[in-house]
């Protein structure tokens, strides 16, 4: 790209990145839940990149110097929020888990996202055939329940097996598949419209192939949506995996922490009267998925001119207004003989 | 000229203006601050006046005609008073401004078929708004109701509206539809109808027929008119006062025939001075036969027929119907007609973007009826292409010189020092400054992007140019300086044009010879001149009589003329 010296309006990076710049942009209620949303994700993404630092224990550590954890404890100064009935520490597994969610929502997004972007682009841009293939396609995925869906996938890739990575990308590609028709639908009904416009039949006068046209003309312009799409499942994959843990079908607790996982195991303590199993890692789950999908629904409103929030016109009144316009202009003065 | 039709303000005396405007600000918020759509505007309109509201696009024309009916978005602050029947709309409560609306004053919109509601019949939609505004807590029964559309739809001239009250919008034409909307507009008797735009989105001819139609109104029954528009023409035809914005204030207002015939401020001259007129400045005259036939031939249509696909069951939709004509080196053919004539699907065809399904297309030899992408690609770079809209013919993302300079990465592939040197140049011959080139398309304005897309279209020195429509999104003094530019280069560059536009006066300026379309049919061509001045065919003679002129006493003339020729 050309140096932007001459643009003189132009911000600089860092406040045209797309959270940032709709900070900026956003009033009052709307910017109290963005506000809201980032904070939670930023102590979400924190946590996880530090986990190591912060959790006091290892998400598979029995014991330490002073001999093995006791079991279902209640939370005391050495196991701050308890441990589960195998003898995990639950404040370390919260952690961790939050570690385990990251991996698996980056490389289910990335991989929906390069395919969906990809068969969407194609099949919007030249119909026919392949068009009507994938859509079937992409129809009958959505018509599948997407747990079972992913239960399916995540059966099909691990076959039982539960290593860390192992049980990343069962539970990432079983998302991905789910995901995909999403990235695939939207990306193409932008590129069918983009298609009619008179920027890319400009193109095709000029004589550009057809890759030319999509690499060039089409792509930048149809991911505009993508940045929400992402915040949006990003929360929707974070369920999908707890979903997942829940039923058995995630990751075996000496590879990873997984908060559906640590739920399910607290199934049976709940009836005992043991709460701290399951409501942390609930908690979890429930701040994660709500901070996300604040920052998401914000900038979906804020992308929006008609829904979005502005300061009132006129603080700054314009000279020769009177200061409050409150004449009750009475039928007298509109020209009555 | 009053009648008895219940309505308060005709009685009151002439004297009393209907609407009275005092100080009008209206200040918008948006992301780049407060924007001053209207600075300071007061006017007042008097019963049984037409007053129109001209200035080009952002004179806030259209937000003083929404403030009359309190339909400015929440985003809008407004200050000052807008008076009509006593009540100041900009004040009065919420339920006040709704007995207003409809019943002292009505909006006409310009795409009658947006404003327009599909599912219903038309007669509904007219019906609810008599039935909204029940007087003294009566209903009105549906049967009354109906009764009273009925009579508005007879008022507008539907013909008989007995049977058409139960017709859903699809069945009408547009200009019927346009009738509808007034319809609705009269159906309470206002004594006042904002008029935004109310012909723009119709054809010429229909035009005309609106706008007699709004004039009836005005003479039988006493409506007061308040007429927004860019068409100097339409002003001329109908409006008794002008009023001209320019950016939210007002610049002058005299009475239609003085403003025309002698305009104070330099904004109205030069207003005035921009509107193209039919007859003068044609790029034809003094011409005897037709101009650079001494040339190759470039385009050459054979018995042309171009055919859309219709639905299962259904005969396709005959777009081109055997048009034959020819468009040799360095001459400019102008292709004029109304919308739905074909004119930009022969247009299209040429560059390849429509399919030919019968007859002969030859452009520079190659045979469309055989169209290959890939065969058809090496000649793609002798041909430019205009498009109609200049905003959406650039890729936002790219900047102006990326996008001019595309045609060259495609087809000479130059070094990035070499491209910058040429897209220079290709600005400055369409007198854009080469500095444009790092700008992205939305720090343009219309006229701007409309030179850089001909620049685009000009950078590998094209033999052929098509032009479809290409000032009709601009406004008239930008269009002046835009049609001046293409002129000077098509007789600097000496290539061959396909000038397509429905504005036969802009046709008329450029084209040397030219072509009238008519329901996909080549009725007529000729001398552009001549074709104008003495038409031949009954459809082109109806055509030029339809068009206003921008002088009120031409246009009467010229309006008398017109009425002849479809009584005759």
């Amino acid at each position: 790209m050309s140096t932007p010296a001459l643009t003189a309006p132009k911000q600089p990076l860092f406040s045209r990145l797309p959270v940032i710049s709709h900070l900026k942009k956003s009033v009052g209620l709307q910017r109290g839940m963005l506000v809201v949303g980032v904070v939670l994700s930023a102590l979400f993404i924190l946590t996880s990149i530090f986990a190591p630092l912060l959790a006091p224990y290892g998400y598979s550590q029995l014991s330490d110097a002073s001999g093995s954890f006791p079991t279902q404890q209640a939370p005391s100064s050495q196991h701050l929020l308890g441990t589960t009935v195998g003898g995990y520490d639950v404040l370390s597994r919260v952690i961790w888990g939050s570690q385990t969610a990251v991996t698996v929502i980056i490389v289910s997004v990335a991989m929906s996202l390069f395919l969906g972007v990809a068969l969407g682009l194609l099949s919007g841009y030249f119909g026919g055939w392949l068009d009507r293939i994938l859509v079937v396609i992409a129809d009958a995925i959505y018509a599948f329940p997407t747990l079972l869906l992913a239960i399916v996938i995540s059966i099909v890739i691990s076959r039982g097996q539960s290593s860390f990575w192992g049980g990343i990308f069962s539970c990432a590609f079983s998302i991905t598949v789910v995901f995909v028709p999403q990235y695939f639908r939207v990306i193409r009904a932008e590129t069918i419209r983009l298609k009619a416009e008179p920027f890319v039949e400009s193109a095709k006068v000029l004589g550009a192939s057809s890759m030319r046209i999509i690499g060039r003309h089409i792509f930048k312009n149809a991911t505009r949506t993508l940045p929400l799409m992402f915040t949006l499942n990003a929360s929707e994959a974070i369920l999908t995996l707890a979903g997942l843990g829940f039923l058995g079908f995630g990751i075996e607790p000496t590879s990873a922490a997984e908060w559906g996982f640590d739920l399910n195991k607290a199934l049976a303590d709940t009836s005992s009267g043991i709460w701290w199993t399951g409501v942390f890692p609930g908690i979890a789950i429930v701040l994660t998925v709500l901070g996300l999908t604040l920052v998401g629904e914000s900038i979906n409103d804020l992308n929006d001119p008609r829904i979005r929030g502005r300061k009132r016109a006129g603080r700054t009144p314009v000279p020769g207004t009177p200061a409050a316009p409150t004449t009750p202009s009475t039928p007298a003065e509109a020209g009555k003989p | 000229m009053t009648t008895n039709l219940g309505n308060v303000s005709d009685q009151a005396g002439s004297g009393q203006p209907v609407l009275t405007i005092d100080r009008l600000q209206v200040t918008f918020a948006t992301d780049g601050g407060d924007v001053h759509a209207v600075k300071d505007v007061s006017l007042d309109v008097k019963a049984g006046e037409v007053v129109a509201i001209v200035g080009e696009s952002g004179s806030g024309k259209t937000v003083t005609a929404k403030t009359i009916l309190g339909l400015l978005p929440e985003t809008a602050i407004s200050s000052g008073a807008v008076v009509i029947n006593g009540n100041n709309v900009i004040r009065v409560s919420k339920s006040t401004l709704r007995k207003i609306r409809g019943r002292d004053v009505a909006m006409v919109f310009q795409e009658p078929s947006t404003a327009l509601n599909p599912v219903f019949t038309v007669g509904w939609q007219i019906a609810e708004g008599i039935r909204a505004h029940a007087t003294d807590g009566k209903r009105i029964s549906a049967k009354e109701a109906k009764k009273r559309a009925t009579e508005a739809l007879r008022k507008v001239g539907i013909p008989d509206p007995e049977t058409r009250v139960n017709y859903y919008p699809h069945q009408f034409s547009g200009g019927q539809k346009q009738r509808v909307v007034i319809a609705a507009a009269l159906a309470l008797n206002p004594g006042l109808i904002v008029a935004d735009e109310p012909t723009t989105a119709l054809d010429v001819t229909v035009q005309a027929e609106i706008l007699q139609l709004l004039r009836d109104l005005r003479d039988n029954y006493g409506t007061s008119i308040v007429l927004i528009t860019h068409n100097m023409g339409v002003v001329a035809d109908l409006a008794d006062r002008v009023v001209v914005m320019y950016q939210g204030d007002v610049v002058e207002e005299a009475p239609s025939r003085v403003l025309f015939a002698d305009p104070q401020e330099d904004y109205t001259k030069k207003l005035l001075a921009a509107v193209p007129h039919l007859g003068r400045h044609s790029a034809s005259e003094g011409a005897r036969g037709r101009l650079h036939q001494d040339g190759k031939i470039l385009v050459e249509a054979k018995n042309l027929t171009i055919e859309y696909p219709g639905r299962f069951g259904r005969h396709g939709f005959k777009a081109v119907d055997n048009v034959s004509f020819t468009v040799s080196e360095n001459e400019v053919f102008g292709l004029v007609g109304e919308s739905g004539s074909g004119k930009s699907t022969i247009g299209r065809a040429i560059a390849g973007l429509n399919r030919t399904t019968g007859g002969s297309l030859k452009v520079l030899g190659y045979e469309m009826l055989d169209f290959k992408e890939r065969t058809f690609r090496p000649l793609r770079k002798e041909i430019g292409f205009v498009f109609q809209d200049p905003a959406a013919s650039f890729n936002p993302h790219l900047t102006i010189g990326e996008c001019v300079a595309e045609p060259l990465m495609i087809h000479t592939k130059p070094s990035a020092a070499e491209a910058r040197k040429k897209v220079g140049e290709l600005l400055e011959s369409v007198q854009l400054p080469a500095s444009y080139a790092q700008r992205y398309p939305h720090e343009l304005s219309g006229g701007q992007r409309q030179r850089a897309s001909l620049a685009r279209s000009l950078a590998l020195n094209p033999r052929l140019l098509i032009a479809d429509e290409p000032t009709s999104a601009l406004d008239v003094s930008v269009q002046a300086k835009v049609l001046d530019l293409f002129k000077d280069i098509q007789e600097q560059f000496g290539f061959a044009a396909l000038f397509i536009s429905h504005d036969l006066a802009v046709v008329d300026m450029l084209s040397h010879w030219v072509g009238v379309l008519y329901k996909g049919q080549l009725v007529e061509q000729g001398i552009g001149n001549h074709v104008m001045g003495s038409p031949q065919h009954d459809y082109t003679k109806r055509l030029i009589a339809s068009l206003p002129v921008p002088d009120p006493d031409e246009q009467a003339r010229r309006r008398e003329a017109h009425r002849a020729l479809l009584g005759g």
